[in-house]
Protein backbone atom coordinates (compact mmCIF):
# COMPACT_ATOMS: atom_id res chain seq x y z
CA UNK A 1 0.00 0.00 0.00
CA UNK A 2 1.50 3.63 -1.04
CA UNK A 3 2.03 6.00 1.58
CA UNK A 4 -1.49 8.07 -0.04
CA UNK A 5 -3.65 5.38 0.00
CA UNK A 6 -2.40 4.53 3.67
CA UNK A 7 -3.10 8.19 4.58
CA UNK A 8 -6.82 8.66 2.89
CA UNK A 9 -7.34 5.26 5.00
CA UNK A 10 -6.28 6.79 8.30
CA UNK A 11 -8.05 9.80 7.81
CA UNK A 12 -11.01 7.75 7.15
CA UNK A 13 -10.62 5.74 10.37
CA UNK A 14 -9.99 8.94 12.21
CA UNK A 15 -13.18 10.86 10.38
CA UNK A 16 -15.28 7.88 11.26
CA UNK A 17 -14.20 7.30 14.55
CA UNK A 18 -14.59 10.86 15.97
CA UNK A 19 -18.42 10.23 14.28
CA UNK A 20 -18.82 7.06 16.65
CA UNK A 21 -17.38 8.70 19.84
CA UNK A 22 -19.88 11.89 19.15
CA UNK A 23 -22.76 9.51 18.68
CA UNK A 24 -21.96 7.47 21.53
CA UNK A 25 -21.67 11.25 23.71
CA UNK A 26 -25.05 11.73 21.78
CA UNK A 27 -26.66 8.40 22.99
CA UNK A 28 -25.68 8.62 26.66
CA UNK A 29 -26.74 11.94 27.23
CA UNK A 30 -29.97 10.88 25.66
CA UNK A 31 -30.42 7.90 27.88
CA UNK A 32 -29.46 10.18 30.84
CA UNK A 33 -32.07 13.06 29.77
CA UNK A 34 -35.16 10.81 28.02
CA UNK A 35 -36.53 7.49 27.68
CA UNK A 36 -34.47 7.13 24.59
CA UNK A 37 -34.51 3.65 23.46
CA UNK A 38 -36.84 2.23 25.52
CA UNK A 39 -40.62 0.60 24.53
CA UNK A 40 -43.94 1.15 26.78
CA UNK A 41 -46.74 -0.24 26.62
CA UNK A 42 -50.06 -0.19 27.36
CA UNK A 43 -52.10 -3.84 28.02
CA UNK A 44 -55.56 -4.02 26.07
CA UNK A 45 -57.83 -6.75 27.06
CA UNK A 46 -60.31 -8.40 24.37
CA UNK A 47 -62.56 -10.92 25.92
CA UNK A 48 -65.90 -13.09 23.50
CA UNK A 49 -68.21 -14.97 25.30
CA UNK A 50 -70.27 -17.39 23.51
CA UNK A 51 -74.12 -16.61 23.43
CA UNK A 52 -76.89 -19.28 23.56
CA UNK A 53 -76.95 -19.62 19.39
CA UNK A 54 -73.27 -20.04 19.80
CA UNK A 55 -72.14 -16.66 18.21
CA UNK A 56 -69.53 -14.97 20.29
CA UNK A 57 -69.51 -11.55 20.99
CA UNK A 58 -67.43 -8.90 22.94
CA UNK A 59 -67.73 -8.75 26.76
CA UNK A 60 -66.35 -6.53 29.05
CA UNK A 61 -66.43 -9.07 31.93
CA UNK A 62 -64.86 -12.36 31.06
CA UNK A 63 -65.17 -15.56 32.45
CA UNK A 64 -63.13 -18.61 32.78
CA UNK A 65 -65.15 -20.40 30.23
CA UNK A 66 -64.86 -17.48 27.91
CA UNK A 67 -61.94 -17.09 25.34
CA UNK A 68 -59.84 -13.87 26.30
CA UNK A 69 -56.51 -12.61 25.80
CA UNK A 70 -54.27 -9.30 26.01
CA UNK A 71 -52.38 -6.97 23.25
CA UNK A 72 -50.38 -4.99 23.84
CA UNK A 73 -50.07 -1.22 22.27
CA UNK A 74 -46.92 0.83 22.24
CA UNK A 75 -47.30 4.22 23.78
CA UNK A 76 -46.42 7.25 21.49
CA UNK A 77 -43.82 9.31 23.12
CA UNK A 78 -46.07 12.55 23.66
CA UNK A 79 -48.56 10.39 25.60
CA UNK A 80 -46.11 8.90 27.96
CA UNK A 81 -45.64 11.28 30.50
CA UNK A 82 -44.76 10.28 34.55
CA UNK A 83 -48.13 10.31 35.54
CA UNK A 84 -49.24 7.45 33.18
CA UNK A 85 -45.88 5.59 34.36
CA UNK A 86 -46.93 6.08 37.98
CA UNK A 87 -50.64 4.74 37.32
CA UNK A 88 -49.34 1.58 36.32
CA UNK A 89 -51.04 2.08 32.84
CA UNK A 90 -48.19 1.83 31.08
CA UNK A 91 -45.04 -0.60 31.69
CA UNK A 92 -41.94 -0.74 29.96
CA UNK A 93 -41.52 -4.23 27.48
CA UNK A 94 -38.88 -5.77 27.80
CA UNK A 95 -39.04 -7.41 24.86
CA UNK A 96 -39.47 -4.51 22.45
CA UNK A 97 -36.92 -2.62 24.38
CA UNK A 98 -34.29 -5.78 23.44
CA UNK A 99 -35.99 -5.73 19.95
CA UNK A 100 -35.73 -2.02 19.24
CA UNK A 101 -32.28 -1.87 20.12
CA UNK A 102 -30.98 -5.22 17.96
CA UNK A 103 -32.95 -2.96 15.29
CA UNK A 104 -30.65 -0.36 15.92
CA UNK A 105 -27.30 -2.01 16.31
CA UNK A 106 -28.07 -3.75 13.11
CA UNK A 107 -28.55 -1.18 11.62
CA UNK A 108 -25.84 0.66 12.49
CA UNK A 109 -23.65 -2.31 11.55
CA UNK A 110 -24.53 -2.53 8.32
CA UNK A 111 -24.21 1.39 7.67
CA UNK A 112 -20.91 -0.08 8.94
CA UNK A 113 -19.60 -0.91 5.25
CA UNK A 114 -19.32 2.86 4.51
CA UNK A 115 -15.95 2.44 6.63
CA UNK A 116 -14.96 -0.52 4.60
CA UNK A 117 -15.78 -4.24 4.81
CA UNK A 118 -15.51 -5.10 8.65
CA UNK A 119 -16.80 -8.02 10.96
CA UNK A 120 -19.70 -6.14 12.23
CA UNK A 121 -21.20 -5.56 8.62
CA UNK A 122 -20.33 -9.23 8.10
CA UNK A 123 -22.42 -10.58 11.23
CA UNK A 124 -25.04 -8.19 10.22
CA UNK A 125 -25.14 -9.35 6.69
CA UNK A 126 -25.26 -12.90 7.64
CA UNK A 127 -27.78 -12.44 10.58
CA UNK A 128 -30.02 -11.41 7.46
CA UNK A 129 -29.44 -13.84 4.94
CA UNK A 130 -29.89 -16.46 7.70
CA UNK A 131 -33.49 -15.06 9.63
CA UNK A 132 -34.94 -14.35 6.15
CA UNK A 133 -34.12 -17.91 5.03
CA UNK A 134 -35.65 -19.66 7.64
CA UNK A 135 -38.37 -17.42 8.07
CA UNK A 136 -39.29 -18.21 3.70
CA UNK A 137 -38.45 -21.84 4.97
CA UNK A 138 -41.13 -21.29 7.96
CA UNK A 139 -43.44 -19.35 5.91
CA UNK A 140 -43.36 -22.08 2.76
CA UNK A 141 -43.81 -25.21 5.04
CA UNK A 142 -47.19 -23.61 6.55
CA UNK A 143 -48.41 -21.52 3.69
CA UNK A 144 -47.44 -23.76 1.17
CA UNK A 145 -46.96 -26.97 1.58
CA UNK A 146 -49.22 -27.85 4.48
CA UNK A 147 -52.43 -26.83 2.72
CA UNK A 148 -51.70 -26.96 -1.00
CA UNK A 149 -49.82 -30.57 -0.79
CA UNK A 150 -50.27 -32.40 1.99
CA UNK A 151 -53.92 -31.06 2.46
CA UNK A 152 -54.44 -32.75 -0.97
CA UNK A 153 -52.99 -36.04 -0.03
CA UNK A 154 -54.37 -36.31 3.80
CA UNK A 155 -56.30 -33.45 3.90
CA UNK A 156 -58.23 -35.96 7.11
CA UNK A 157 -54.74 -35.16 8.88
CA UNK A 158 -54.20 -32.27 8.23
CA UNK A 159 -57.87 -30.91 8.89
CA UNK A 160 -57.55 -32.85 12.86
CA UNK A 161 -53.79 -31.62 13.11
CA UNK A 162 -53.48 -28.26 11.63
CA UNK A 163 -56.04 -26.34 9.75
CA UNK A 164 -59.70 -27.27 11.30
CA UNK A 165 -61.04 -24.77 9.00
CA UNK A 166 -60.43 -26.71 5.73
CA UNK A 167 -62.76 -28.61 4.04
CA UNK A 168 -61.67 -32.30 3.91
CA UNK A 169 -64.97 -33.56 2.66
CA UNK A 170 -63.00 -33.85 -1.29
CA UNK A 171 -61.00 -36.97 0.46
CA UNK A 172 -57.25 -37.85 -1.13
CA UNK A 173 -56.45 -36.46 -4.12
CA UNK A 174 -54.20 -38.89 -6.14
CA UNK A 175 -53.11 -36.08 -8.55
CA UNK A 176 -51.08 -34.57 -6.24
CA UNK A 177 -48.82 -37.35 -5.90
CA UNK A 178 -46.98 -36.01 -8.74
CA UNK A 179 -46.01 -32.94 -7.18
CA UNK A 180 -45.01 -34.91 -3.97
CA UNK A 181 -42.69 -36.95 -6.09
CA UNK A 182 -41.34 -34.21 -8.23
CA UNK A 183 -40.02 -32.57 -4.60
CA UNK A 184 -38.52 -35.48 -3.41
CA UNK A 185 -36.51 -35.89 -6.63
CA UNK A 186 -35.33 -32.29 -6.35
CA UNK A 187 -34.03 -33.14 -2.76
CA UNK A 188 -31.85 -35.80 -4.55
CA UNK A 189 -29.35 -32.36 -5.65
CA UNK A 190 -28.50 -32.61 -2.00
CA UNK A 191 -27.46 -36.45 -2.19
CA UNK A 192 -23.60 -37.31 -2.79
CA UNK A 193 -24.57 -39.02 -5.45
CA UNK A 194 -27.72 -38.94 -8.16
CA UNK A 195 -27.91 -35.31 -8.27
CA UNK A 196 -29.12 -35.83 -12.07
CA UNK A 197 -32.39 -37.08 -10.59
CA UNK A 198 -32.69 -33.86 -9.71
CA UNK A 199 -32.32 -32.10 -12.90
CA UNK A 200 -35.93 -33.64 -14.28
CA UNK A 201 -37.96 -31.64 -11.70
CA UNK A 202 -35.72 -28.42 -12.57
CA UNK A 203 -36.24 -29.37 -16.53
CA UNK A 204 -39.97 -29.24 -15.27
CA UNK A 205 -39.54 -26.30 -13.59
CA UNK A 206 -37.82 -24.57 -15.96
CA UNK A 207 -40.60 -25.28 -18.77
CA UNK A 208 -43.27 -24.46 -17.11
CA UNK A 209 -42.14 -21.27 -16.01
CA UNK A 210 -40.92 -20.76 -19.59
CA UNK A 211 -44.12 -21.62 -21.09
CA UNK A 212 -46.06 -18.95 -18.88
CA UNK A 213 -43.87 -15.90 -18.99
CA UNK A 214 -43.83 -16.71 -22.97
CA UNK A 215 -47.41 -16.46 -23.27
CA UNK A 216 -47.49 -13.43 -20.94
CA UNK A 217 -44.86 -11.55 -22.77
CA UNK A 218 -46.21 -11.77 -26.47
CA UNK A 219 -49.82 -10.99 -24.92
CA UNK A 220 -49.18 -7.84 -22.57
CA UNK A 221 -45.65 -7.27 -23.92
CA UNK A 222 -45.47 -7.72 -27.64
CA UNK A 223 -49.32 -7.49 -29.21
CA UNK A 224 -50.64 -5.30 -26.66
CA UNK A 225 -47.34 -2.76 -26.75
CA UNK A 226 -47.74 -2.58 -30.46
CA UNK A 227 -51.24 -1.49 -30.25
CA UNK A 228 -50.16 1.14 -27.92
CA UNK A 229 -47.52 2.71 -29.80
CA UNK A 230 -49.84 3.17 -33.19
CA UNK A 231 -51.21 6.44 -31.97
CA UNK A 232 -52.60 9.01 -34.36
CA UNK A 233 -50.03 11.65 -34.62
CA UNK A 234 -53.23 14.67 -35.08
CA UNK A 235 -54.96 14.90 -32.16
CA UNK A 236 -58.41 16.59 -32.38
CA UNK A 237 -60.69 17.67 -29.20
CA UNK A 238 -63.83 19.30 -29.49
CA UNK A 239 -62.27 22.35 -30.18
CA UNK A 240 -59.76 21.18 -32.94
CA UNK A 241 -56.14 20.73 -33.06
CA UNK A 242 -54.95 19.39 -29.48
CA UNK A 243 -50.87 20.25 -29.37
CA UNK A 244 -49.75 18.61 -26.40
CA UNK A 245 -51.58 15.24 -27.08
CA UNK A 246 -50.17 15.41 -30.54
CA UNK A 247 -46.74 16.19 -29.48
CA UNK A 248 -45.97 13.10 -27.40
CA UNK A 249 -47.76 11.22 -29.96
CA UNK A 250 -44.92 12.33 -32.55
CA UNK A 251 -42.16 11.87 -29.61
CA UNK A 252 -43.64 8.10 -28.98
CA UNK A 253 -43.87 7.54 -32.45
CA UNK A 254 -40.38 9.00 -33.28
CA UNK A 255 -38.95 7.57 -29.91
CA UNK A 256 -39.88 3.87 -30.38
CA UNK A 257 -38.85 3.66 -34.24
CA UNK A 258 -35.35 5.47 -33.68
CA UNK A 259 -34.68 3.05 -30.59
CA UNK A 260 -35.72 0.03 -32.83
CA UNK A 261 -33.41 1.38 -35.78
CA UNK A 262 -30.29 1.53 -32.95
CA UNK A 263 -31.23 -1.96 -32.37
CA UNK A 264 -30.93 -3.19 -36.35
CA UNK A 265 -27.45 -4.30 -36.78
CA UNK A 266 -28.10 -6.05 -39.83
CA UNK A 267 -27.50 -2.67 -41.87
CA UNK A 268 -24.26 -0.26 -41.48
CA UNK A 269 -25.24 3.04 -39.37
CA UNK A 270 -24.49 5.34 -42.44
CA UNK A 271 -26.45 8.18 -43.51
CA UNK A 272 -29.90 8.75 -42.37
CA UNK A 273 -30.14 5.54 -40.79
CA UNK A 274 -27.11 6.30 -38.14
CA UNK A 275 -28.74 9.59 -38.17
CA UNK A 276 -32.13 8.12 -36.95
CA UNK A 277 -29.54 5.47 -34.85
CA UNK A 278 -28.30 8.58 -33.48
CA UNK A 279 -31.22 9.99 -32.28
CA UNK A 280 -32.47 6.52 -30.91
CA UNK A 281 -29.36 6.68 -28.60
CA UNK A 282 -30.76 10.43 -26.96
CA UNK A 283 -34.09 8.58 -26.37
CA UNK A 284 -32.16 5.52 -24.53
CA UNK A 285 -29.93 7.73 -23.04
CA UNK A 286 -32.34 9.98 -21.54
CA UNK A 287 -34.75 6.83 -20.68
CA UNK A 288 -31.76 5.29 -18.39
CA UNK A 289 -30.98 8.92 -17.20
CA UNK A 290 -34.92 8.63 -15.79
CA UNK A 291 -33.74 4.91 -14.49
CA UNK A 292 -30.96 6.78 -12.59
CA UNK A 293 -32.57 9.55 -11.19
CA UNK A 294 -35.72 6.83 -9.58
CA UNK A 295 -32.86 4.51 -8.51
CA UNK A 296 -31.02 7.29 -6.59
CA UNK A 297 -34.69 8.80 -5.28
CA UNK A 298 -35.30 5.05 -3.85
CA UNK A 299 -31.73 4.90 -2.03
CA UNK A 300 -32.25 8.20 -0.24
CA UNK A 301 -35.87 6.91 0.44
CA UNK A 302 -34.20 3.77 2.27
CA UNK A 303 -31.71 5.36 4.08
CA UNK A 304 -33.79 8.40 5.35
CA UNK A 305 -36.24 5.59 6.22
CA UNK A 306 -33.28 3.86 8.45
CA UNK A 307 -32.49 8.05 9.86
CA UNK A 308 -36.01 8.11 10.98
CA UNK A 309 -35.78 5.20 12.72
CA UNK A 310 -32.54 5.69 14.43
CA UNK A 311 -33.77 9.47 15.28
CA UNK A 312 -36.82 8.67 16.01
CA UNK A 313 -37.90 5.17 17.51
CA UNK A 314 -34.55 4.37 18.64
CA UNK A 315 -32.82 8.13 20.13
CA UNK A 316 -36.35 10.15 20.90
CA UNK A 317 -34.64 13.06 18.72
CA UNK A 318 -38.36 13.48 16.80
CA UNK A 319 -41.51 11.97 17.01
CA UNK A 320 -41.26 8.03 16.59
CA UNK A 321 -42.92 7.21 13.09
CA UNK B 1 -24.46 12.53 1.73
CA UNK B 2 -25.53 11.30 5.22
CA UNK B 3 -25.90 14.93 6.51
CA UNK B 4 -27.74 16.02 3.54
CA UNK B 5 -30.31 13.38 4.36
CA UNK B 6 -29.98 13.46 8.00
CA UNK B 7 -30.06 17.16 8.80
CA UNK B 8 -33.94 17.71 6.79
CA UNK B 9 -34.95 14.83 9.41
CA UNK B 10 -34.07 16.29 12.42
CA UNK B 11 -35.09 19.73 11.55
CA UNK B 12 -38.57 18.15 10.24
CA UNK B 13 -38.41 19.74 7.04
CA UNK B 14 -41.56 19.46 4.75
CA UNK B 15 -41.59 20.85 1.21
CA UNK B 16 -45.03 22.27 -0.12
CA UNK B 17 -45.97 18.63 -2.86
CA UNK B 18 -47.55 19.45 -6.20
CA UNK B 19 -49.74 16.26 -7.30
CA UNK B 20 -48.92 15.37 -10.70
CA UNK B 21 -51.56 14.34 -13.55
CA UNK B 22 -49.84 10.35 -13.17
CA UNK B 23 -50.66 10.86 -9.83
CA UNK B 24 -54.37 11.56 -9.74
CA UNK B 25 -54.73 8.77 -12.47
CA UNK B 26 -54.64 5.53 -9.24
CA UNK B 27 -56.09 8.29 -6.88
CA UNK B 28 -59.18 8.74 -9.18
CA UNK B 29 -59.32 5.05 -9.97
CA UNK B 30 -59.57 4.38 -6.41
CA UNK B 31 -61.84 7.15 -5.50
CA UNK B 32 -64.18 6.73 -8.53
CA UNK B 33 -65.38 3.12 -7.48
CA UNK B 34 -68.42 3.27 -5.87
CA UNK B 35 -68.43 2.86 -2.33
CA UNK B 36 -67.64 -0.50 -1.10
CA UNK B 37 -66.07 -1.86 -4.36
CA UNK B 38 -63.59 -4.77 -4.46
CA UNK B 39 -60.65 -4.29 -3.88
CA UNK B 40 -57.73 -6.63 -4.22
CA UNK B 41 -54.07 -5.21 -2.42
CA UNK B 42 -51.04 -7.24 -3.58
CA UNK B 43 -48.20 -6.38 -1.73
CA UNK B 44 -44.96 -7.75 -3.60
CA UNK B 45 -42.03 -6.37 -1.55
CA UNK B 46 -39.98 -7.10 1.38
CA UNK B 47 -38.22 -5.25 4.40
CA UNK B 48 -35.64 -4.37 1.98
CA UNK B 49 -38.23 -1.89 0.08
CA UNK B 50 -39.90 -0.88 2.73
CA UNK B 51 -38.34 2.72 3.18
CA UNK B 52 -40.06 3.29 -0.01
CA UNK B 53 -43.21 1.26 -0.19
CA UNK B 54 -44.28 1.25 2.79
CA UNK B 55 -45.63 5.08 2.31
CA UNK B 56 -47.63 5.01 -0.37
CA UNK B 57 -49.14 1.06 0.48
CA UNK B 58 -50.54 2.63 3.49
CA UNK B 59 -51.87 5.78 2.16
CA UNK B 60 -53.49 2.82 -0.45
CA UNK B 61 -54.87 1.33 2.80
CA UNK B 62 -55.78 4.65 4.51
CA UNK B 63 -57.62 5.72 1.33
CA UNK B 64 -59.62 1.94 0.40
CA UNK B 65 -60.74 2.49 4.25
CA UNK B 66 -62.38 5.68 4.24
CA UNK B 67 -63.64 5.27 0.80
CA UNK B 68 -65.51 1.80 2.58
CA UNK B 69 -63.86 -0.45 -0.05
CA UNK B 70 -63.94 -4.25 0.60
CA UNK B 71 -60.08 -4.75 0.97
CA UNK B 72 -58.46 -8.05 -0.19
CA UNK B 73 -55.01 -8.61 0.95
CA UNK B 74 -52.13 -10.83 -0.51
CA UNK B 75 -48.54 -10.94 -1.12
CA UNK B 76 -46.93 -12.98 -3.80
CA UNK B 77 -43.23 -12.32 -1.55
CA UNK B 78 -42.79 -14.26 1.46
CA UNK B 79 -41.72 -11.06 3.78
CA UNK B 80 -45.04 -9.45 2.06
CA UNK B 81 -46.93 -10.93 4.21
CA UNK B 82 -45.62 -9.26 7.46
CA UNK B 83 -46.24 -5.80 5.17
CA UNK B 84 -49.98 -6.90 4.89
CA UNK B 85 -49.78 -7.33 8.56
CA UNK B 86 -48.64 -3.52 8.84
CA UNK B 87 -51.68 -2.16 6.93
CA UNK B 88 -53.73 -4.95 8.67
CA UNK B 89 -52.79 -2.85 11.87
CA UNK B 90 -53.18 0.79 10.66
CA UNK B 91 -56.84 -0.54 10.02
CA UNK B 92 -57.53 -2.31 13.06
CA UNK B 93 -55.76 1.53 15.01
CA UNK B 94 -57.51 4.10 13.15
CA UNK B 95 -60.58 2.61 11.74
CA UNK B 96 -61.74 0.52 14.05
CA UNK B 97 -65.72 0.40 12.88
CA UNK B 98 -64.07 -1.96 9.76
CA UNK B 99 -64.54 -5.34 10.72
CA UNK B 100 -62.29 -8.55 9.42
CA UNK B 101 -64.04 -10.69 6.95
CA UNK B 102 -66.28 -7.68 6.19
CA UNK B 103 -64.15 -5.07 5.21
CA UNK B 104 -61.08 -6.53 4.91
CA UNK B 105 -59.43 -9.88 4.63
CA UNK B 106 -55.81 -11.02 4.30
CA UNK B 107 -54.82 -14.38 2.46
CA UNK B 108 -51.38 -15.76 3.24
CA UNK B 109 -48.23 -16.01 0.80
CA UNK B 110 -48.54 -18.58 -1.59
CA UNK B 111 -45.39 -19.40 -4.06
CA UNK B 112 -45.41 -19.49 -7.86
CA UNK B 113 -45.27 -15.63 -8.73
CA UNK B 114 -47.47 -15.15 -12.47
CA UNK B 115 -48.53 -19.09 -11.49
CA UNK B 116 -50.45 -17.73 -8.46
CA UNK B 117 -52.07 -14.65 -10.52
CA UNK B 118 -53.04 -17.39 -13.43
CA UNK B 119 -54.62 -19.45 -10.93
CA UNK B 120 -56.68 -16.97 -9.32
CA UNK B 121 -57.81 -15.45 -12.19
CA UNK B 122 -59.70 -18.75 -12.54
CA UNK B 123 -60.20 -20.66 -9.24
CA UNK B 124 -59.38 -18.56 -6.13
CA UNK B 125 -60.19 -21.58 -3.93
CA UNK B 126 -57.72 -23.23 -5.74
CA UNK B 127 -55.31 -21.23 -4.61
CA UNK B 128 -56.82 -20.00 -1.45
CA UNK B 129 -59.02 -22.08 0.53
CA UNK B 130 -58.51 -20.32 3.92
CA UNK B 131 -57.95 -16.88 4.64
CA UNK B 132 -54.76 -16.39 6.85
CA UNK B 133 -56.55 -17.46 10.20
CA UNK B 134 -57.27 -20.05 8.75
CA UNK B 135 -61.45 -19.94 7.98
CA UNK B 136 -62.33 -21.27 4.86
CA UNK B 137 -63.36 -18.85 2.54
CA UNK B 138 -66.96 -19.97 2.18
CA UNK B 139 -67.47 -18.71 5.88
CA UNK B 140 -66.02 -15.41 5.55
CA UNK B 141 -68.85 -12.80 4.29
CA UNK B 142 -66.60 -10.66 1.98
CA UNK B 143 -65.15 -13.83 0.04
CA UNK B 144 -68.20 -16.57 -0.03
CA UNK B 145 -69.35 -15.34 -3.57
CA UNK B 146 -65.88 -14.56 -4.72
CA UNK B 147 -65.21 -17.25 -7.50
CA UNK B 148 -61.99 -15.40 -8.83
CA UNK B 149 -60.03 -12.20 -9.07
CA UNK B 150 -62.28 -10.99 -11.82
CA UNK B 151 -64.64 -10.24 -9.43
CA UNK B 152 -62.47 -7.52 -8.05
CA UNK B 153 -63.32 -3.80 -9.24
CA UNK B 154 -59.62 -2.76 -8.64
CA UNK B 155 -56.07 -4.38 -8.08
CA UNK B 156 -53.59 -2.25 -6.57
CA UNK B 157 -50.43 -3.75 -6.64
CA UNK B 158 -47.12 -2.61 -4.91
CA UNK B 159 -44.31 -4.08 -6.47
CA UNK B 160 -40.52 -4.12 -5.71
CA UNK B 161 -39.45 -6.41 -8.31
CA UNK B 162 -40.28 -9.93 -9.56
CA UNK B 163 -42.93 -11.22 -9.12
CA UNK B 164 -44.87 -7.95 -9.01
CA UNK B 165 -46.49 -5.38 -10.95
CA UNK B 166 -45.40 -6.56 -14.69
CA UNK B 167 -46.63 -10.27 -14.06
CA UNK B 168 -50.20 -8.58 -12.42
CA UNK B 169 -50.10 -6.87 -16.04
CA UNK B 170 -49.41 -10.03 -18.13
CA UNK B 171 -51.31 -12.48 -16.32
CA UNK B 172 -54.46 -9.74 -14.98
CA UNK B 173 -54.44 -7.04 -16.31
CA UNK B 174 -54.28 -7.60 -19.80
CA UNK B 175 -55.98 -10.88 -20.59
CA UNK B 176 -58.68 -10.53 -18.61
CA UNK B 177 -59.40 -6.68 -18.70
CA UNK B 178 -59.42 -6.29 -14.56
CA UNK B 179 -58.42 -2.23 -13.21
CA UNK B 180 -54.77 -2.24 -12.37
CA UNK B 181 -53.10 0.64 -10.79
CA UNK B 182 -49.52 0.05 -9.41
CA UNK B 183 -47.02 1.68 -6.82
CA UNK B 184 -44.01 0.45 -7.80
CA UNK B 185 -40.05 1.22 -6.50
CA UNK B 186 -37.86 3.95 -8.75
CA UNK B 187 -36.03 1.14 -10.20
CA UNK B 188 -39.15 -0.45 -11.67
CA UNK B 189 -40.91 3.03 -12.56
CA UNK B 190 -39.26 3.59 -16.14
CA UNK B 191 -40.78 0.10 -17.32
CA UNK B 192 -44.21 0.40 -16.16
CA UNK B 193 -45.30 3.74 -17.39
CA UNK B 194 -45.34 2.68 -20.97
CA UNK B 195 -48.46 0.25 -19.85
CA UNK B 196 -50.72 3.37 -19.10
CA UNK B 197 -53.35 3.62 -20.13
CA UNK B 198 -54.51 0.78 -21.70
CA UNK B 199 -52.93 -1.98 -18.95
CA UNK B 200 -52.33 0.07 -15.81
CA UNK B 201 -54.79 2.89 -14.79
CA UNK B 202 -52.05 4.62 -13.22
CA UNK B 203 -48.32 4.12 -11.67
CA UNK B 204 -47.18 5.37 -8.47
CA UNK B 205 -43.26 5.70 -8.89
CA UNK B 206 -41.19 6.03 -5.90
CA UNK B 207 -41.88 7.78 -2.82
CA UNK B 208 -42.15 11.09 -4.55
CA UNK B 209 -45.75 9.75 -6.25
CA UNK B 210 -46.36 8.55 -2.60
CA UNK B 211 -46.03 12.08 -1.40
CA UNK B 212 -48.14 13.28 -4.46
CA UNK B 213 -50.65 10.47 -3.38
CA UNK B 214 -50.67 11.42 -0.17
CA UNK B 215 -51.18 15.00 -0.60
CA UNK B 216 -54.29 14.23 -3.39
CA UNK B 217 -55.58 12.04 0.05
CA UNK B 218 -55.11 15.09 2.39
CA UNK B 219 -56.80 17.63 0.09
CA UNK B 220 -60.59 15.78 -0.13
CA UNK B 221 -60.12 13.86 3.14
CA UNK B 222 -58.63 16.62 5.86
CA UNK B 223 -59.29 14.37 8.45
CA UNK B 224 -56.58 12.15 7.23
CA UNK B 225 -54.23 15.20 6.89
CA UNK B 226 -53.95 15.78 10.73
CA UNK B 227 -52.80 12.46 10.88
CA UNK B 228 -48.43 12.44 11.03
CA UNK B 229 -48.37 8.95 10.43
CA UNK B 230 -50.01 9.64 7.13
CA UNK B 231 -47.47 11.97 6.21
CA UNK B 232 -44.92 9.63 6.05
CA UNK B 233 -43.94 10.27 2.43
CA UNK B 234 -44.51 13.71 2.48
CA UNK B 235 -42.09 13.82 5.38
CA UNK B 236 -39.25 12.10 3.69
CA UNK B 237 -39.13 14.24 0.73
CA UNK B 238 -37.62 16.85 2.60
CA UNK B 239 -34.00 14.39 2.35
CA UNK B 240 -35.07 13.99 -0.80
CA UNK B 241 -34.75 17.68 -1.89
CA UNK B 242 -31.64 18.35 -0.21
CA UNK B 243 -29.78 15.12 -1.14
CA UNK B 244 -30.42 15.87 -4.60
CA UNK B 245 -29.50 19.39 -4.72
CA UNK B 246 -26.10 18.25 -2.85
CA UNK B 247 -26.18 15.54 -5.90
CA UNK B 248 -26.80 18.08 -8.69
CA UNK B 249 -24.20 20.31 -7.25
CA UNK B 250 -21.63 17.81 -7.13
CA UNK B 251 -22.30 16.93 -10.81
CA UNK B 252 -21.77 20.71 -12.00
CA UNK B 253 -18.65 21.02 -9.35
CA UNK B 254 -17.26 17.60 -10.61
CA UNK B 255 -17.86 18.71 -14.52
CA UNK B 256 -16.50 22.39 -13.62
CA UNK B 257 -13.27 20.70 -12.04
CA UNK B 258 -12.83 18.61 -15.39
CA UNK B 259 -13.18 20.77 -17.83
CA UNK B 260 -10.61 23.13 -16.05
CA UNK B 261 -8.26 20.21 -15.92
CA UNK B 262 -8.70 19.97 -19.56
CA UNK B 263 -8.08 23.53 -20.18
CA UNK B 264 -4.67 23.25 -18.53
CA UNK B 265 -3.74 19.76 -19.86
CA UNK B 266 -4.14 17.79 -16.50
CA UNK B 267 -6.95 15.70 -18.08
Amino acid sequence: MDKSSEASKNSNTLIWGIIFIIGAIMLVWSMSTSRTGQVWVTPEQHAFTAGADGKYSATDTPSSEDIAWVTYNVVPDSELTQEVIDSGSATLSWSRTIGLWLAAIFTLFILSFLVGDNPAYKFAEAMVVGTSAGYVMVIGIWDVFVPLLLGKLAPGFVQTAFLPGMDASAGTQLLYIIPAILIIMLLFQLMPSGGWISRWPIAFFIGITAGYRMIGYVEADLVAQIKAAIVPLWVTGENGFVFWPSFNAVILTVATLSAMIYFFFSVEHKGLLGKTARVGIWFLMITFGASFGYTVMGRIALLAARLEFLFGDWLHFIPSS
Amino acid sequence: MLLAVAIPILAKTVFPVNISPQTMMVFNAIEDLPDGSRILLSYDFDPASQGELLPMAQAFTRHCSIKGHKQYYMALWPLGSPMVDLSIDTIESEYPNLVYGEDYVKFDYKTGGEAVIRMITQDLRGMYELDSKGVSLDNIPMTKNIKNIQDMDLIINVSAGDPGTKQWVQFAATPFGITTVSGCTGVQAPQMYPYIPDQLAGVLGAIKAAAEYEAAIDEVYPSIASNPKAQEAKRRMGPQLVAHGLMVCLIILGNIIFFVSRKRGLA
